[in-house]
């Protein structure tokens, strides 16, 4: 009884705010809005480097909020072999052995590399990018890993570390040296925007497959700990 | 000479993070004493340039805002950012001494470490709505980890819930910022702020508001919904809390009270103003009532954070339609509280840190007869609890001597209860703890002794936020300083 | 009503389920997922909003990258939380007595 009022209670709460969120989307739909960001854009992308527009907010207008959602990811990444203690992230135990996957294996590990530098090409101009691409490279290490071809730089030694930093130091070297050359930060000179940012975009498509694939691979825990403060454990 | 310090405040943090993550402890430490001279250095050098010249927009890459992300260097935020300096240093410095270095996950603590502190910057300069939600999700997540570094299942479940709450949170802010989007079609605080000035028909921003301070004020841990912030903060080792209650739970504070400071005239109302003073009330009188009754040291201070946190939000009742003296006065109110209770509860959490280092035990009950032995820890914490308390001359009777000016000026005089009641409840948690660490009959003879030098970092703490009530004049009078060309406040 | 309204009409529809799901559900990785749901529906809402006057706008596109990343740190953040918490306690909720329960050895829990 309890529960169902409970439950019952959570939604019609959960209702109330659907109804609300729904009438201010209407609302906000009926007006104009003061200023025309699109157009904006619009007039700037030639500035910017790259033919899609989606790829130059990315890279160059709000440039500062992809270097720092780069580093959530590394934080996530730090986090995830912080827990992770096991002298090697590479157990033999966690192969499966099917016959199967070895055989789609061979088929699909080169088309799905070959997917992924296309997609990092096709990022400046047309959708795609480092983010896609490296999840593409993420998903064919995780098969890899399945099927048990041996990965040694995802022990959690200095490769690994190397791997994960890599695309955020790179990006974050581009930021500093414009800085040298230009006077601004993050401000790319116009001649080299293009270059600079398959530069970035390469880099980070590698360290965010490394930060993807050492999460799926630090999940097996062991059992060194650290207990609490004046606890007793 | 403004470039290079902007880049010394936003990319530091995040290049020592990197390198720091390819260094052991040990070295990780070194890196880490260079970066955060670096670091104090730069935040003095902004604080002189800001105190001097006023304060300035600082457009990211030369894309000028709604276009690109401009951040805003104004009085409030320098006096941020050096309080973080400060803060974050002498965690910074502690954690060096007092983590274990031959537990290799310590070794994590550095980067997180950086990446927090890169994620407090961007908070503290931002206008862009955003980018705040990305460093709001930076400060987030490192804390999480920091939380979570090598600990027992107690540790975990204090972090995931952390997490859950913190994600919670984030997603109501970010669904707050889909609708502005969608109603300014711009990004930045300043051009909504302005957009709302010349039409002030606005039917939907007022839901957005409510969302986005909704979000917030659960990750500032509003009472009630405080709950995941006691066993977080309880469990993290000393520095670790201390950079938690300090400056991660101000972080989403400040958004909050930018907003409200912006666009609260035109979107909030009476009712939102008040419900907001008033949780906060309650969280003053339920903080207090439960740091209280806890057995565990940290859980003291960590409930007394929660008690602390809600003064803080007097801030929205007495800046909402009153005269501008009062509302100035309630923001100086709110800046000295945030200092004051940062430096008192750094000191305080690294103190405790140091007496259970000392007693080999997390309870208040066992630091029976450790007044004799430890004397120095012990008078670090008592120095910080007068300050928590709001005895003159320390920083936190400055604040709540405003807040209660302020609340006379604006004729809400039920703040007072308040301010009275929470002033006495906190005395009463500090000296349950100062008559616990005087009972004589202690059977432990034996005490670890902890270094001097983890003695001294807390003393220098609690002394700033003693002293704070004295320098509070100049501390002010920058805070005040909006732009240089007269814009906003 | 133009189909990039029907989005964000959508959007605030997952949001509502998720935010159902974030309250009620005790188990922790279907908690996740609730919040990945809502998640999803906070961009749609950000996404459809901004596009249903003057066709594709690629900031809230751009902005909807960044928000999936950030949102991928935290669930991967979560789990890797979520798995040793299970190992070490035995436990797949945040419910139940504070009490550390030791680790079911018995089981051979080493990986799962």
């Amino acid at each position: 009884m309890n529960r169902v009022l409970r439950t019952s209670l959570v939604a019609s709460a959960c209702l109330a705010f659907v109804a609300g969120l729904a009438f201010v989307i209407r609302e906000i739909s009926a007006t104009a809005t003061p200023v025309d960001l699109p157009a904006r854009l619009a007039e700037n992308l030639g500035r910017s480097g790259v033919e899609n527009p989606v790829t130059a907010v990315l890279l160059n207008f709000r440039s500062y909020d992809t270097l720092l959602e780069i580093g959530v990811l590394v934080i996530a990444g730090i986090a995830g072999i912080s827990v992770a203690r096991t002298s090697s992230l590479e157990d033999p135990e966690l192969r499966t052995s099917d016959e199967l996957l070895y055989a789609l294996q061979r088929w699909l590990i080169p088309l799905m590399l070959l997917l992924a530098g296309y997609l990092l090409w096709a990022g400046s101009d047309r959708p795609g990018g480092a983010f896609q691409a490296g999840a593409v490279l993420a998903a064919s290490g995780i098969l890899m890993r399945l099927g048990g071809i041996p990965m040694d730089f995802l022990r959690p030694g200095l490769m690994l570390r190397l791997g994960l930093s890599l695309g955020f130091a790179v990006f974050l070297l581009v930021a500093v040296a414009s800085a040298l050359h230009g006077g601004e930060f993050l401000a790319y000179p116009p001649e080299l925007a293009k270059t600079l940012i398959v530069v970035i975009e390469t880099v980070l498509t590698l360290s965010i497959a490394m930060v993807l694939l050492a999460l799926f691979v630090s999940a097996p825990v062991n059992d060194a700990e650290e207990p609490e403060e004046g606890g007793s454990g | 000479m403004t470039l290079w310090l902007m880049a010394g405040l936003l990319f530091t943090p995040l290049a020592w993070a990197v390198l720091t993550l390819l260094a052991g402890f040990r070295r990780g430490r070194t890196i880490t004493w260079l970066g955060i001279v670096i670091q104090v250095l730069v935040s003095l050098a902004l604080w002189a340039v800001v105190a001097g010249e006023g304060g300035f927009q600082y457009p990211l890459g030369g894309w000028q805002a709604p276009l690109g992300i401009e951040l805003r260097v104004d009085g409030l935020a320098v006096t941020f950012v050096m309080l973080t300096a400060l803060v974050a240093a002498a965690s910074g410095l502690h954690a060096g001494f007092y983590l274990d270095p031959d537990k290799q996950w310590h070794r994590y603590f550095w980067p997180l470490f950086w990446f927090l502190w890169a994620g407090l910057n961007v908070v503290w300069l931002g206008n862009d709505l955003f980018n705040l939600y990305v460093g709001l999700e930076l400060i987030s997540l490192s804390a999480v980890g920091l939380v979570a570094l090598g600990g027992q299942s107690e540790a975990l479940r204090a972090a995931l819930r952390y997490l859950m709450a913190a994600l919670l949170g984030s997603l109501a802010y970010l669904l707050g910022v889909a609708l502005f989007y969608g109603e300014f079609g711009s990004l930045s605080l300043s051009g909504i702020a302005f957009a709302l000035s010349q039409d002030s028909a606005q039917d939907g921003a007022g839901f957005a508001l409510v969302l986005m301070l909704f979000g917030l004020a659960l990750k500032t841990a509003l009472f009630p919904m405080h709950r995941w912030l006691p066993p977080a903060h309880g469990i993290a080792r000393s520095p670790v809390s201390a950079l938690l209650s300090a400056l991660v739970v101000k972080g989403s504070f400040y958004i909050a009270a930018r907003l409200w400071l912006e666009l609260g005239a035109p979107l909030g109302s009476l009712a939102l103003a008040q419900l907001l003073g008033l949780l906060g009330g309650m969280a003053v009188f339920w903080g207090g009532w439960q740091a209280l009754r806890q057995p565990k040291l940290k859980q003291v201070v960590a409930y007394s954070s929660v008690a602390q946190i809600g003064y803080l939000f007097l801030l929205f009742p007495l800046t909402w339609n009153t005269t501008e003296v009062a509302a100035l006065q309630a923001q100086q109110a709110m800046t000295l509280q945030v200092i004051s209770h940062a430096l008192a509860k750094a000191a305080m959490f690294l103190s405790a840190g140091n007496l259970i280092m000392s007693v080999g035990s997390n309870q208040v009950n066992a630091l029976a007869g450790v007044s004799h032995f430890l004397p120095f820890s012990l008078f670090s914490f008592g120095l910080a609890g007068v300050s928590l308390m709001g005895l003159p001359p320390t920083g936190g009777f400055a604040a709540k001597w405003m807040f209660l000016q302020a609340s006379l000026a604006t004729s809400q005089w039920w703040w007072l209860v308040v301010l009275l009641g929470g002033g006495l409840l906190s005395a009463a948690y500090v000296f349950r703890v100062y008559r616990a660490s005087f009972v004589e009959d202690s059977n432990i003879d034996h005490f670890f002794h902890p270094a001097r030098r983890l003695e001294i970092i807390p003393m220098i703490l609690a002394l700033l936020s003693l002293g704070l009530g004295l320098m509070a004049e100049p501390v002010l009078s920058v805070m005040a300083l909006a732009f240089a060309n007269g814009e906003g406040t | 009503m133009t189909p990039s309204l029907l989005y964000a009409f959508a959007g605030a529809a997952l949001c509502g389920i998720g935010l159902f799901g974030f309250i009620l559900i005790s188990h922790l990785l279907r908690k996740l997922l609730a919040f990945n749901l809502m998640g999803s529906g906070a961009f749609l809402v950000l996404v459809g909003l901004a596009q249903h006057r003057s066709g594709p706008d690629p900031v809230p596109q751009a902005l909807v990258l960044t928000g999936i990343v950030v949102a991928i740190a935290a669930t991967a953040l979560a789990v890797v939380l979520i798995r040793r918490y299970y190992h070490l306690s035995g436990k797949t909720s945040l419910e139940g007595p504070a009490q550390d329960t030791p680790p079911d050895q018995a089981r051979g829990a080493r990986h799962e």
